[in-house]
């Protein structure tokens, strides 16, 4: 039974292989959703995840209330209302700032008690009181550690206003490494490159096998001397074309428009992202090897590549900080591999210590999944 | 070596799973075809044609039992039996967003022709499918017929020596079907192709040499057409009786002892009879001792029905006229038409799908609307029963304007789909209990109703069995039951007969006309020509517009000629498609 798929590319396997590619292409071009996929979904995240969306805090409104107003009190306060991390709001009571809490307006207070130019003249504590909304926990620690920030850096500056060191044994000075202006846009971006070629390689293949069954045209093709690999490679290369552009439309788009800088050598860059989009291309190859209608094949291929790949990737959420079961099973993600090589060569650099092995897990996966499509996908209609 | 078979099959077996059973598409099948000649495979839906095509193309594997093609195991040698084969899938296998050409280079270069002798092949294609004129015209926006014809090019892109069509003229219009035929002949005469072609359309048969019977996955019979309809001779008659429609007729003769076929055509009754009688025997059966009883040559067709009645099946069609004397009697409206129709056009985009269509339907009046797909039927049927509004035109409905009254008219329409809409994943019971909430019935009228479905259509038995698990014949019938819960005094059924066994068709065609009998309007959309002969009146559609409306007979009448004194429908439609094509290229 193996015969009907070990005969790949003889006597006018290239007359077919260039008509069907040939016919790929012109099914692309003809039809709306291939370009919608392939190039208004990029252009559409690219937006979204470039303006729209920003992991940082930012004019966070925060109620402030001294109960005994002094010049000390007002220092600070001029120091949080000059930062542009901060909304502040005076409230003139602890209840009425809690009010204003309770209501959202605010997510944090800032209270200063009566006894806070005093005690801050004995300089032995910190006599701030910080109260955060925990509903959204990230932008709570956020904010936390702003005010926090904040107060240490008006210490210092009081300290060193005043000509004597701070009473802190030891003084942390931030340096922040590849993303200096902590811009969220800069790491979200490289890593949509990964979604993207995820979009064209997994969703869009998936999705155009399986229409070929459901209109009943691989049935003709398959009664045609074309070999399954032959059919299976017209898919590959048109794809892959396909996705390497939509790639080189993201990367143009990230450095040009949004200024992220690409910090790694770009040929890197492209022989990283065709490994992933052959592993993306077997994956979408091998759903449609099982789903053979549209519907199917798209739920398939959105939650088990698109939607990992968004949330387990490391994309947004960091892989670290998952809980160490989760952690377990982004090893199986192929974009995982992936946005870890795009974020390092677009933020750091040819870290080689990083790409190799990433690169090389992007090579095994992408051997896996076409392997399984080959295996899975005979000349035959069950 | 030259009579050896081209398609060989020994045994075939094959089943599929389907819903909480094993279905038998294909029992132990064995069969040998010649070469160079037409062999029909001939089934209703459902008795494993399909399957029987795919296995010979090496796309399904056998459970048990092989097949050979061109003396290849097309199981085994599955890739060069592909490469010498020509196989035609039921939807034709094209590309609908590309142009005829780019279809026609993409299985050029799959078939591996050499570019130096394609333009060739070509012309010998377009000028033979006459697809010359389109060759840049996208694949999806080809009429069906057109559509057929550029699969069967595509096909035939590198000449094989065997060619496998599955249903290739399945919905398409009579004028195509012939051209099709015509093709196919051609190829069998002068290129000394051999043919295997599948087709549920019985006068199909006709035309191929030798034919193999199917029917669930079994072989009823097998050999030349001619020999199969010569079992019958003597016993096919034609009857009539001055004064009585032959409907009646019909319908008093179905089901009796020694009777095993009672058909409308035209203004007598074909009957077919169990053993090849005197005609003066045939005088015991009712109402026929006035009869003018004539003996007529037999057809392919009688033949068939009489191997169906002989198998040995529990679900096979209950004879007799079925009972629908307890539909309730609606007071009469008097005789002003229950659907009227006036220059009714629905547009899409820039096509006019109905172009003008006029027409009144009495009540208790059979009215047929016959056409090939994409004629404009279904179009009409989803107005008329304010599913779709119209674009121009006026449509009253049981006296109600559809454009003001859609939900009071739809609750006195009963409707019966093309796919028989029924939850596949409900029983039959709760089918019948959904469709009668669905249109506002409750308590122990819903009981009754549904108690009556069970018994007029024979449900009972299978009354906790799922829908999905019927057979085609038994859907139909669940279907039309569904249509009737609310006693609607008009009944629109869409092509209700497409792919059920002949005997399925008989049976709710007995049923269509108890209900007319019990006063209920029927307006039925058809392609088969022959069930143009059970309306009263017809209007046969092309193009969105009406080409003629009359009774079967006049009709016919109309399209009589001096070389064709007794045309059949089709050969009545396609005078007057063509007739319509010519006025067209006048103007």
């Amino acid at each position: 039974m193996s015969v009907a798929r070990k005969r790949p590319l003889r006597g006018g396997g290239l007359m077919r292989l260039k008509g069907l590619v040939h016919k790929e292409f012109l099914q692309i071009v003809r039809d709306p959703s291939s370009i919608a996929i392939a190039f208004v979904m990029p252009i559409f995240l690219l937006v979204l995840f470039g303006y729209g969306v920003s992991l940082d805090a930012d004019h966070v409104p925060v109620a402030l209330v001294a109960e005994a107003p002094s010049p000390d009190t007002a220092d600070f306060f001029a120091s949080l209302e000059s930062s542009h991390y901060f909304a502040p709001l005076h409230a003139r009571t602890l209840a009425a700032a809690e009010q204003a809490l309770r209501e959202g307006r605010v997510n944090a207070i800032v209270h200063l008690r009566a006894n806070f130019a005093e005690q801050l003249r004995r300089s032995d504590g910190a006599p701030i009181q910080v109260i955060v909304n925990g509903v959204d926990a990230n932008t709570a620690r956020l904010t936390q550690g702003y005010i926090e920030g904040a107060w240490g850096n008006w210490l210092a500056r009081r300290a060193t206003g005043q000509g004597q060191a701070l009473a802190t044994p030891v003084q942390l000075e931030q340096r922040v490494w590849f993303n200096s202006e902590l811009r969220s846009r800069n790491y979200l971006v490289p890593g949509l490159v990964a979604i993207i070629m995820t979009l064209i390689g997994t969703l869009l293949t998936a999705l155009v096998m399986a229409r070929e069954w459901e209109r009943g045209t691989l049935e003709a093709l398959l009664v045609t001397p074309a070999s399954m690999t032959e059919i299976l490679l017209g898919k590959i290369i048109a794809y892959f074309v396909l996705g390497t552009g939509g790639m080189l439309l993201t990367v143009g788009l990230a450095v040009g428009l949004f200024g992220v800088p690409l910090r790694g050598a770009f040929w890197l860059l492209w022989v990283c992202a065709s490994l992933f989009l052959l592993a993306a291309l077997g994956m979408g190859l091998a759903i449609s090897a099982v789903a053979r209608n549209q519907f199917v094949a798209g739920q398939v291929a959105i939650i088990g590549t698109f939607l990992p790949a968004f949330l387990l990737s490391g994309f947004i959420f960091d892989i670290d900080s998952m809980p160490a079961v989760v952690q377990g099973i982004t090893h199986v993600i192929v974009a995982r591999y992936f946005v870890s090589i795009v974020q390092t060569l677009f933020l750091a650099g040819d870290v080689w210590s990083v790409v190799l092995p990433n690169a090389l897990a992007l090579l095994l996966m992408a051997a896996i999944f076409l392997g399984i499509t080959w295996r899975k996908s005979r000349k035959r209609l069950e | 070596m030259d009579d050896a078979p081209i398609l060989e099959a020994v045994d075939l077996t094959r089943s599929f799973a389907s819903g909480h059973q094993r279905t038998q598409a294909l029992d132990g099948v064995s069969f040998a075809i010649r070469p160079g000649v037409v062999t029909g495979l001939i089934g209703p839906d459902g008795a494993g044609k399909t399957t029987l095509m795919r296995l010979a193309a090496g796309l399904l594997v056998p459970d048990a039992g092989r097949i050979r093609a061109l003396g290849m195991d097309s199981t085994r040698e599955s890739l060069a039996v592909q490469a010498a084969l020509g196989y035609m899938p039921q939807r034709f296998g094209l590309y609908e967003d590309l142009s005829v050409q780019e279809n026609l280079d993409l299985y050029a270069d799959l078939q591996g022709v050499p570019h130096t002798a394609r333009a060739e092949r070509y012309d010998e294609l377009m000028h033979m499918t006459g697809l010359g004129p389109f060759t840049r015209r996208l694949a999806g926006r080809l009429s069906g017929g057109m559509k057929q014809k550029l699969g069967l090019a595509c096909t035939l892109v590198r000449a094989p020596r065997l060619l496998l069509l599955d249903e290739p003229t399945v919905g398409v219009d009579p004028v195509s079907r012939r051209e099709l035929w015509s093709i196919v002949d051609r190829l069998v005469k002068n290129e000394g192709m051999s043919v295997l072609l599948s087709t549920a359309y019985l006068d199909e048969a006709e035309r191929c040499q030798a034919v193999i019977l199917l029917d669930r996955g079994k072989i009823l019979d097998q050999g030349p057409p001619a020999t199969i309809s010569a079992r019958m001779t003597g016993r096919t008659w034609a009857v009539s009786v001055a004064g009585q429609r032959p409907r009646d007729l019909q319908a008093g003769l179905t089901g009796q002892p020694g009777v095993v076929d009672a058909l409308v055509q035209g203004d007598h009754v074909r009957l077919v009879t169990q053993t090849a009688d005197d005609p003066a025997q045939l005088i015991r059966l009712p109402g026929l001792q006035d009869a003018r009883i004539e003996a007529v040559p037999p057809r392919f067709e009688d033949g068939f029905i009489d191997l169906l009645h002989t198998r040995n099946d529990p679900m096979a069609a209950p004879h007799g006229v079925p009972r629908v004397d307890t539909l309730p009697q609606r007071a009469d409206a008097g005789d002003t038409p229950v659907i009227q129709v006036d220059g009714l056009r629905r547009r899409f985009g820039n096509f006019w799908a109905v172009d003008g269509i006029s027409f009144e339907v009495r009540r208790g009046e059979i009215f047929g609307l016959l056409g090939a797909n994409g004629a404009g039927k279904s179009t009409t049927f989803r107005m008329l029963c304010g599913l779709l509004p119209a674009s121009a035109g006026t449509l009253r409905v049981a006296g109600l304007d559809l454009r003001h009254a859609a939900s009071t008219a739809r609750g006195r329409i009963g409707y019966m789909s093309q796919k028989f809409s029924l939850y596949g994943n409900l029983s039959v019971a709760q089918n019948l209990d959904f469709f009668a909430s669905a249109y506002g019935l409750t308590g122990t009228m819903r009981e009754t109703r549904r108690d009556w479905a069970l018994t007029e259509f024979e449900l009972s038995p299978y009354a906790e069995r799922l829908s999905a698990d019927l057979s085609l014949g038994y859907k139909q019938r669940l279907a039309m039951a569904c249509a009737l819960m609310h006693q609607p005094e008009i009944l629109f059924l869409d092509e209700p007969t497409s792919g059920v066994d002949p005997l399925a068709r008989r049976e709710f065609w007995l049923r269509i006309n108890a209900l007319a009998r019990a006063g209920v309007t029927v307006l039925v959309t058809t392609h088969f020509m022959e069930e143009a002969e059970y309306c009263d009146r017809l209007a046969i559609m092309a193009a969105g517009r009406i080409l003629a409306m009359d009774e079967p007979a006049a009709i016919k009448a109309g399209a009589r000629t001096p070389e064709q004194p007794e045309p059949s429908m089709e050969d009545a439609f396609i005078r007057l498609v063509e007739a319509a094509g010519a006025a067209k290229e006048a103007a």
